[in-house]
């Protein structure tokens, strides 16, 4: 079955009911979705299909036929949310984190903590109390406008 | 995941009218939306069907239209999709309050308004909503589409009126006159399951409904007869303790329930004050 998976065209064989979470990290190798909970309460699973964000533990392989499949790993390790993420403690464990930044990934432009607090409430973390991840999506979205206000 | 997948097959239709043939011929099949529920009962082992249907790619089932003032939201509509309609915004506030409130936003992302109905979970968020709002099921089959009230669709727990040859195709919500309001009970505002969740309009007949208080969603007939003719709120609470059986289980007691939902309906009626 065709897809487009971070940027690139993806051709996979897998069962139509396989979970989406399975097929990427087992059959496309890429193990930094986590699988949390496996019932869409905890977030940790997040990727988008389409450009929102889903808990992939609930997707059937089939339904991302053709579809625009984005991971942590189409960031590329760079993004400003991953370096807010690093540098502010917004990691420890790190198995809610690429949940958590995809999920930030889809934030309003220059959210409000209340933004943020209500964008991020479908991703739990057992280690951090929110308030790290919380900092580091502000300081995330602060550099990217500032960026692009440097852009025009 | 507890539930191996290569026993399962998924029936992949191109149109609705492939659909409902594959429903008649092919029978019995598990129809898939968003996926929200079927995935969590195939990732805890507790599943018991093994043939699906999958309907996400039908986008004859999409759209949210008007219809003699009222809606018509298709059975592809999701949480997402009532919340960013201007339509739905401006005439059922309600509605996108509920939305806003089922699970997360990955969920709401998935998660459809027909597929909450269909899953007839007694705290679906959405369906005191419906309840309120008299509602209309659209059901297709093969044979023709029959339209079913809302308030008629349930006959127990988990049990309603749809046939297993039939689909949702789309959800009516008549124009609603007067001020609406919803509210939520759980432990947290995003993903806990509700407590209590009700929805009510303030109009020429007072209307309320209550989720999580009793094998289906329920309308109150006894509690909007007595506010109708005037009662005094402590009297139309009384009514409300005996329209109501919950139960206790995981989430709570039927005591609490019993408690919040009178108290939801004295906030509602002191807030909506005419």
């Amino acid at each position: 079955m065709r897809f487009t998976l971070n940027g690139a065209p993806a051709e996979v064989d897998a069962h139509p009911m396989a979970r989406l979470l399975d097929v990427l990290r087992e059959e496309c190798g890429l193990t930094g979705t986590k699988e949390g909970c496996g019932e869409g309460e905890c977030g940790a699973c997040t990727v988008l299909v389409a450009g929102e964000p889903v808990c992939s533990c609930l997707v059937p392989f089939a339904q991302v036929a053709d579809a625009e499949v984005v991971t942590i790993e189409g960031l590329g390790g760079e993004h400003p949310l991953q370096r807010a993420f690093a540098s502010l403690g917004g990691a420890q464990c790190g198995i809610c984190t690429p949940g958590m930044i995809m999920m930030a990934m889809k934030l309003p432009p220059n959210p409000t903590l209340d933004d943020v607090r209500l964008g991020l409430a479908g991703n739990l973390c057992r280690c951090t109390g929110y308030e790290a991840i919380y900092r580091a999506v502000l300081d995330a979205a602060t550099e990217t406008a500032e960026t692009a206000e440097a852009r025009t | 995941m507890k539930t191996a997948v290569t026993p399962l097959a998924l029936l992949q239709p191109g149109t609705l009218d492939d659909a409902l043939a594959m429903l008649r011929d092919e029978g019995p099949l598990v129809p898939l939306a968003g996926c929200t529920d079927v995935y969590v009962t195939l990732n805890f082992g507790t599943q018991p069907a093994a043939r699906f249907l999958n309907l996400w790619g039908l986008d004859e089932l999409r759209g949210i239209g008007e219809m003699d003032g009222g809606l018509r939201v298709g059975a592809l509509a999701t949480h997402t999709d009532l919340q960013r309609s201007p339509l739905v915004r401006e005439r059922l506030p309600f509605l996108v309050e509920a939305c806003g409130q089922v699970g997360g936003v990955q969920i709401q992302n998935r998660g459809t308004l027909a597929g909450n109905v269909a899953n007839a979970s007694p705290a679906g968020d959405t369906l005191p909503v419906l309840a309120v709002a008299d509602a209309v099921v659209v059901l297709r089959s093969a044979e023709g589409e029959r339209r079913v009230p809302f308030n008629g669709f349930y006959t127990g727990y988990r049990a309603t009126v749809m046939r297993p040859d039939e689909l949702i195709v789309a959800i009516e919500i008549p124009r609603i006159d007067g001020d609406q309001w919803f509210r939520k009970v759980g432990t947290r505002a995003a993903q806990a399951i509700s407590k209590v969740v009700m929805a009510a309009v303030r109009g020429d007949r007072p209307r309320v409904a209550l989720g999580s208080v009793a094998p289906t969603v329920v309308r109150l007939p006894g509690v909007e007869e007595a506010l109708a003719r005037g009662a005094p709120i402590e009297e139309a609470q009384r009514i409300l303790m005996q329209e109501v059986t919950p139960i206790d289980d995981i989430r709570s007691t039927a005591g609490y329930r019993k408690r919040v939902a009178a108290n939801l309906l004295a906030r509602w009626w002191a807030s909506a004050a005419m």
